[in-house]
Order: C-alpha cells, then sequence, then structure tokens
C-alpha cells in the first residue's frame, strides 16, 4: 500500500437547507474540496448516502454527482452503509489511492433529509425490517433500550447521558457549520420532551441537510497540492448482527470494537496515542458506548465520561470537538466525511476556538444502523 | 398618463367579527393523544381554541360578522355593490356562500359576489380586491370577510391551533374609520400547506412552513411595505401577524422590531386559536375595537402556497364613535364560553364516522 493524504476539504453548512438540493449540496462540498487543494482533475469519486433514494427519489448518485461537478466521465460511485456510508465511501478512496490504482480521488458524502420523507421511517430501514421495524421499532427505540441495558449493567444515569449532550453542544456551539451553535445546561436537556425513555429529545442528534467532501492523494503528491497534508494512516470497518435482539450484549457495541481494533493494529497504535477523536453520538448513549469499545475508557466506565470533562476540549480525550452529530447535525451519509474534516482541521491547527493543543494523532468512527456496520480511520499531521 | 383626477383616501368604513362560543383546552386535545400539555402550551403558546356549533358554518360566521360591519359603517347595505368572502372552509365545492350571506345581510341583488381562497390569507386577499374596487370608483362600497371553521387532522400537530371565526370588513371613501395608507403583497410557489380536493383535512410539510414560508413572506412584506412608506417599527401603535400558533406571530414581530405592546392587542391566538382566512383579520379587529385617531397599524397576512398582503391603516377620528356598535373580539373571546371535552369536539367537527 502506498500512502495516503488528505489534502483538501470542503463541507456545507449542516442544518435545514431548504433552498438547496442533493446535487447543489454535493458540488459545494465537492467543489470546496478541490479548490481547496487547488485541483483541476478526479480520476474517481465515492458518494457516501444513506437514501438518497427514499429521502428525495433519486439514486444512481455517482454519475449524477459527476455530471454536476462538471467532471462527467470520471469513475463515480455511490456507496451505502446506512448512517456509515460516508466513512465506508472515505475507506473505499482510501483503498484505491493506496492500491495504486488512482492517484486523485474524492470521497463524498451527502444527505437531503428535509424534503417531506417520513424520516423516522427511512431510518428505519437501516435496521432490520424482519426481526426489529416490523414490530414497530424506531431508532430512538433501539437506542433507548441500549441506554437501558446500559444503565442496568452499569449503573450509567440519566444524568450521564444529558452532560454527553451539554458538552457537545458546548463544542458544537464554537462550530461555523454547526446546525445548532448553542449551549445546552443539563436541566434542559432532562426537562426535555420524552422522546423514547430514557431518551430525550436533546439526547437526540437532529434531522439535517448536508454533504462534505475530502481529497485524497498518495502522500509522495501531496505536496503539490497543500503544505499541510493530513495522512490516513488506518483504516478498519466491522460488522455486528443487524438486530439488536441478537447480540450477546446489547450495551457493547461489537463492531466498534472490532473497527477500532483493526485500525489500531494497522496503524499500530493504540487508543492512548490518540489526541481527538469524533465519534457516532447518533444519542447521548452511543458515544458512551462508542468510548467504551474503542478503548477511551474502560467497559462500563463511559458513563461519568463527559461530565468528568474526560471528553472534553483539555481533558484526557476530546472527543467530538465539532459538536458531534448532537449539534453540528447528523446528515446521516455525510456524517463520516464531515467527522473526518474535523480531525483533517484539528490536525492542521485549523479548529479555532475549538483546537486540541498538540493534536497530532486524530481518530474517527461511523456507524450505521444500532452499530451493525462501524468504521474507524486514524489519521497523522503531517 | 391619464389625467389625475383627486386621490381617492378609501379605507375601512366598518368592521366586525365573530368567534363562537365554544371552546376546547389544549390540555383537553393533549390528554387525547397522550402530549404533555405544558409542552404543547409553552411551546406553541396556545391555551384553548374556539369550536363551531354544529349549527355554525363559514356562512353563519360571515353573516354575524359582517352585521357587526355594517352596523359599524352605518350604511345602507344596499349600497354595498361587491362582496367577497375568503374562506379554507366554504360549505359547498360549488355554490358560493357570498350568496347566502349577501342574501341574510340585505346585500343586492344588484351586486359582485366572488369566493376566495389562498389558504389563510383568503380573507386579506377579499379586502385587497375590496379597497381596489372602492378606490377606482367601480363601486361605492365592498364587503371582504376573512372566515374559517378550521381543519386540522386527529392527532396533527394543527389540531391544537385549527378554530372558528372570522372578521368583515366594509371598504368606502367615506364613514372612514381606518385610512388604507398603503398595500403591498408578496407571492411566491411555496407548497408548504395544502388540501387537494375531496380531501377532508389539510397537509403539511412540518418545519418547512416555518422559515421558508411562512417567516419569509410575513418578514418580506412587512419590511416592503415599511420601506414603501418610510415608516419604522416604532411608527406604529399596533401590528398583527397571520397566528398559525402563539410563537411565530411574536418571533416575527419581534425580528421587525416591535415591542410586546405593539404585538398583545392583536395576539388573540392563543385563546381563539387559528381562524386560518379570519386570523390576522379578527387580530385586526381587536386592533380597530380600541385603537385611537391616527395610530397607524400595521396587518400582514400569510397563505400557505404562499403568499403575504400588507396593508398599513391609519385610524380616523370616526373611529371612537363606532367602537361601540358592535361586540369586541375580546368581549366575545372574554365573555361567556361553553367548553367541550374532546367527544364533543369530534362530534362537533363531524369526526365521529356514524350511520347516515
Amino acid at each position: 500500500m502506498r500512502d495516503v493524504a488528505i489534502v483538501g476539504a470542503g463541507m456545507t453548512r449542516f442544518g435545514e437547507l431548504w433552498d438547496q438540493g442533493l446535487r447543489d449540496m454535493f458540488v459545494e462540498a465537492a467543489s470546496g474540496a478541490l479548490s481547496d487543494a487547488g485541483a483541476d482533475r478526479l480520476d474517481s469519486l465515492y458518494v457516501g448516502c444513506m437514501s438518497g433514494g427514499q429521502f428525495v427519489g433519486q439514486e444512481h448518485l455517482g454519475p449524477l454527482m459527476a455530471d454536476h461537478l462538471g467532471m462527467t466521465g470520471v469513475a463515480a460511485v455511490h456507496v451505502e452503509s446506512a448512517c456509515a456510508s460516508g466513512g465506508v465511501a472515505l475507506r473505499q478512496a482510501f483503498i484505491e489511492v493506496g492500491s495504486g490504482m488512482s492517484d486523485l480521488v474524492l470521497a463524498a458524502g451527502i444527505e437531503k433529509m428535509n424534503d417531506g420523507a417520513d424520516v423516522t421511517n427511512v431510518l428505519a430501514t437501516a435496521a432490520d425490517q424482519e426481526l426489529e421495524v416490523y414490530y414497530g421499532v424506531t431508532f430512538p427505540g433501539l437506542y433507548a433500550m441500549i441506554a437501558r441495558a446500559h444503565m442496568q449493567r452499569h449503573g450509567t444515569t440519566e444524568e450521564d447521558l444529558a452532560w454527553v449532550a451539554v458538552k457537545n453542544h458546548r463544542h458544537g456551539a464554537m462550530n461555523e457549520k454547526a446546525q445548532f451553535r448553542r449551549e445546552v445546561t443539563p436541566e434542559q436537556v432532562m426537562a426535555s420532551s420524552l422522546v423514547s425513555e430514557p431518551l430525550r429529545l436533546l439526547h437526540c442528534s437532529p434531522v439535517t441537510d448536508g454533504a462534505a467532501a475530502v481529497l485524497l492523494c498518495p502522500l509522495d503528491m501531496a505536496r503539490e497540492f497543500t503544505d499541510r497534508p493530513v495522512k490516513i494512516v488506518a483504516t478498519g470497518l466491522a460488522s455486528d448482527s443487524m438486530a439488536l435482539a441478537d447480540r450477546d450484549d446489547p450495551a457493547f457495541l461489537d463492531a466498534v470494537q472490532k473497527s477500532g481494533q483493526r485500525a489500531f493494529q494497522m496503524a499500530d497504535i493504540g487508543p492512548r496515542d490518540v489526541d481527538v477523536a469524533e465519534v457516532h453520538d447518533c444519542f447521548t448513549i452511543a458515544e458512551i458506548c462508542c468510548i467504551e469499545a474503542l478503548g477511551f475508557v474502560e467497559e462500563g466506565k463511559g458513563g461519568p465520561a463527559a461530565r468528568d470533562g474526560i471528553t472534553a476540549i483539555g481533558g484526557q480525550i476530546p472527543v467530538n470537538t465539532s459538536g458531534g452529530l448532537k449539534s453540528k447535525g447528523h446528515p446521516v451519509g455525510a456524517t463520516g466525511i464531515a467527522q473526518t474534516i474535523e480531525i483533517f482541521r484539528q490536525l492542521r491547527g485549523e479548529a479555532g476556538q475549538r483546537q486540541v493543543e498538540n493534536a497530532r494523532v486524530g481518530l474517527a468512527q461511523n456507524m450505521g444502523g444500532s452499530g451493525a456496520s462501524s468504521v474507524v480511520h486514524i489519521f497523522e499531521g503531517v | 398618463m391619464l389625467p389625475t383626477e383627486e386621490v381617492r383616501m378609501a379605507g375601512i368604513a366598518g368592521y366586525g367579527a365573530y368567534i363562537p362560543r365554544k371552546r376546547i383546552r389544549t390540555e383537553e386535545i393533549a390528554r387525547q393523544w397522550g402530549k404533555d400539555p405544558g409542552v404543547i402550551e409553552r411551546g406553541l403558546l396556545l391555551e384553548e381554541k374556539s369550536v363551531p356549533g354544529f349549527d355554525e358554518d363559514t356562512i353563519t360566521i360571515s353573516v354575524a360578522a359582517g352585521h357587526g360591519a355594517i352596523d359599524r359603517a352605518g350604511v345602507d347595505p344596499q349600497k354595498i355593490g361587491a362582496l367577497y368572502i375568503g374562506s379554507e372552509s366554504h360549505p359547498y365545492a360549488v355554490k358560493p356562500s357570498g350568496t347566502v350571506v349577501a342574501e341574510a345581510l340585505g346585500i343586492g341583488p344588484e351586486v359582485h359576489i366572488a369566493d376566495f381562497e389562498f389558504a389563510c390569507k383568503a380573507g386579506t386577499e377579499a379586502m385587497f380586491v375590496a379597497l381596489g374596487l372602492v378606490e377606482a370608483g367601480r363601486v361605492q362600497y365592498a364587503m371582504a370577510i376573512g372566515a374559517d371553521t378550521s381543519q386540522g387532522a386527529p392527532g396533527d400537530a394543527l389540531e391544537f391551533s385549527a378554530s372558528a371565526g372570522g372578521a368583515a370588513y366594509v371598504f368606502g371613501v367615506d364613514h372612514v374609520v381606518a385610512e388604507v395608507v398603503e398595500t403591498y403583497s408578496y407571492t411566491s410557489d411555496t407548497p408548504d400547506f395544502w388540501r387537494r380536493e375531496g380531501e377532508f383535512y389539510p397537509r403539511h410539510g412540518g418545519r418547512f412552513t416555518g422559515e421558508p414560508a411562512y417567516f419569509k413572506h410575513v418578514l418580506t412584506a412587512s419590511r416592503a411595505i415599511m420601506e414603501k412608506t418610510g415608516l419604522t417599527a416604532g411608527d406604529f401603535a399596533y401590528a398583527v401577524f397571520h397566528m398559525p400558533n402563539g410563537k411565530f406571530p411574536l418571533t416575527a414581530g419581534k425580528q421587525l422590531g416591535f415591542r410586546e405592546e405593539q404585538l398583545e392587542t392583536g395576539w388573540v391566538v392563543p385563546t381563539m386559536g387559528n381562524t386560518y382566512s379570519g386570523s390576522s383579520p379578527t387580530g385586526l379587529a381587536a386592533i380597530l375595537d380600541i385603537a385611537e385617531p391616527d395610530d397607524l397599524i400595521l396587518i400582514t397576512s400569510f397563505g400557505s402556497g404562499a403568499g403575504s398582503d400588507s396593508f398599513v391603516l391609519k385610524a380616523t377620528r370616526r373611529l371612537p364613535e363606532v367602537q361601540g356598535l358592535a361586540p369586541t373580539v375580546r368581549s366575545m373571546l372574554e365573555g361567556s364560553r361553553q367548553y367541550v371535552t374532546y367527544g364533543e369536539y369530534a362530534k362537533f367537527r363531524g369526526k365521529i364516522i356514524a350511520n347516515d
């Protein structure tokens, strides 16, 4: 494998982008990444998107996006792994450049969720239709069961969950791309409407439109495009049973652990070597489970991590400095790339107010469904 | 250009409103659907809403409001040359509401009549056209009504707001109680809320009905009419905006620079609900009930689909003389009320499937 670097990044603001469609958002993010790198050509592009088909009735996104980017002719393909679609698109691009097959590859993620679709039902297609959805479960319901299991097994409290939202909103308030640029208090979180007990409204990531894109090339070509490339040192992808009920321990996300272990092994480092991480906090409980599965904290000790400041900027392992899915927003297919961009900015020292000091190694973890797929990337400043 | 004649300063000669007596509390609806009433009351700023009785519909509401308008105008109904009713709930799909209302009010048969539809701005639409005919000198007086028995599907957020009521306005160049200083309309193809032919309840685009629909049109129209007249928020005694819930009009008003004191008089939605085409016209009637000569008033409606009509009005010395000639909006809102249960409400609104 050749060494691979990210040399440019672009993304839209995240939020309710009523006047932008799927293609408009893609073009804004992709052209942003290309101009960031000063690149005027592409060998290939990957578009991560969970469900253009069900959200806006549009499939066949590879050629559509290449066309509207003014790159008709390049190899272009749509990648899907539910909410991990963006992270998996990055992995495909990484493998393609690493293998020597292509030099300049764009990895993008997009999702248009605010266009009249029944969002809850579209998202539920990422769960097991026959074993779960037919019986009426929704994603807030599945993660509520994970939260219940975690509470029962490890004594995690509603207040622990609330602090994850408080911490991520505190970070997100400093991110100009975030959907909700405001802080919340633990009291506000704990008084918000119940969605699926014990999860309340402010434990849930929002419905978001957005797109993000990064440009990859071989590390030895990177200086042609930027003085500060960020190296992708490892990727790890893993799967778990689709249905939550089929797992030995619903409070532990096995695919997250496996994808993390694979990436750490490839990078030849451990969780303690990571300076900054973006993890998939689609619900507050998810962040708690992810930091445990990745080994940032011991199993069962994720609950108090946000309240104790361990995962805040300035803490032992700053997690979701972008605001996470909770505050920055969660346009499902775009999330994996947006996480990558946050790490890219952090490792280049460009994160402004939310900069983690001396950040050299970063990690991004993106998952699909209730954790049936998880993809981890490890990055290093050059 | 034609030689200019003397400018005819047309305006509102008389106004009237009607709100049914029956009410249902937000709490009662929330309880029915297992929702937290506190969250709805705080989120939408709605306490209760009016409910039409079995014998009330857009026509009866229009007649009741129309009586008040004629009484306050003090004009012979025979001199009203046009009658327009804006509503989302005309009792008939084919056959005008206006003919029944005209007959009941003693208007016509020498009268031009049309029923208007433009979601929640059909009422100000009627006002706009009535005003134009009077300004043109085509008719001596014209009456415009906005009235609705609003629909909201069971369990939909609309059910907390959709209510019944309306207001009627007689326009003329004499007997004027409020001059129309300026008008402005802003319209775009924005499908935020609709009801197709034959459908019982409207559908809507959820949060899409907010920023790109309501706020875009209401704020643009209001800013444009202020620019056109050279007025700023501070120049107005009162302002009223379409009231789909309690929150939207206050947010819009504050963004335009209005203070709560300027907004609260016309803000009738917390206890009336959203009377769709009758919403901002009824809010305006509540303002005219207490306004004083020379007060400037801004009204901006909003109709889904979407558009806004803005009017800048200036109260005349005649206004205080007519305020007591018909029931005021607050007297109907705060007067004798009959609270209904959700079951009774479902019966009155025809939500129960029965044989026959």
